[in-house]
């Protein structure tokens, strides 16, 4: 039955990485949002110097700095991921070099996302410090 | 790769007049590249250090103000200023608009500006407030 589908029709909407615009338009969305976080935090810093320990900590205990820090540790992973998964797939020509670069990426932007939102977490639910 | 080596090939790279437009395309990637590592790792590092105990906090802030600290730091935020002014840029060009050559070029040079100046106005603030 398969040799009834004309080849156009197989790769119609699927796109030349096989998955639509579906990581261009999830791009676009992470960098609006990570442009947006960051001008938050480049102002919240501003005003939370010097930069004591317990007065960065006390800050990040407010859920109205915790919520949005989680959101730019997310938005900041996810779009890092995006972008350099464009860089290696335009450079990295081999088959097998690219799914291994890929597959580090990955594992880099989870592991390191993963660590720095921990590291939220456990300050903004943590005890207040003494 | 089948090529017909006949046909002619598209002109290579190298053969175009080097324009503002084609510097900022390839300084995106290089900045982008550069948040994406040694921002990424830099972010990591401080909120680990800030959940820390006070010594690892004391580690990052006595690195975070040296000479190499305070250089890497103005790297990261022209970087991240150069970025930000390109993507808005790119998301105009992403709807279609912006493409007349000299508005094109006229953009193209407004991110480079932007991102020096805003990178001045960044270290003076904070100049300001360290003092």
């Amino acid at each position: 039955m398969s040799e009834m589908e004309t080849p156009i029709a197989r790769v119609r909407g699927l796109g030349s990485a096989r998955e639509g615009a579906g990581h261009w338009w999830q791009e676009r969305q992470t960098s609006l949002g990570a442009f947006l976080l960051y001008l938050w935090l480049l102002v919240s810093l501003v005003r939370l110097a010097p930069f004591d320990q317990r007065v960065v900590a006390d800050w990040l205990r407010d859920p109205f700095a915790a919520v949005p820090m989680l959101l730019l540790v997310w938005v900041t992973f996810r779009h890092l991921r995006d972008g350099l998964q464009v860089a290696v797939e335009d450079y990295v020509h081999d088959e097998g070099n690219k799914f291994f670069v890929l597959l580090l990426l990955n594992l880099f932007a989870v592991a390191a996302g993963a660590l720095a939102a921990f590291a939220v977490l456990k300050i903004a639910l943590g005890p207040p410090a003494a | 790769m089948h090529r017909n080596p006949d046909r002619p090939l598209s002109p290579h790279l190298t053969v175009w007049k080097w324009g503002p437009h084609m510097a900022v395309s390839i300084l995106h990637r290089i900045t982008g590249g550069a948040l994406a590592t040694v921002g990424a790792l830099v972010l990591v590092w401080g909120l680990l250090a800030a959940a820390g105990p006070p010594d690892a906090w004391a580690t990052f802030t006595k690195w975070a103000t040296s000479w190499l600290g305070i250089l890497v730091g103005i790297g990261l935020s022209w970087a991240f200023f150069q970025h930000s002014l390109s993507g808005l840029r790119h998301l105009v060009l992403d709807i279609g608009a912006g493409f007349e050559l000299r508005t094109n070029k006229l953009w193209a040079n407004a991110t480079l500006a932007g991102a020096v100046l805003l990178t001045a106005a960044f270290w003076a603030l904070v100049w300001g407030l360290a003092k």
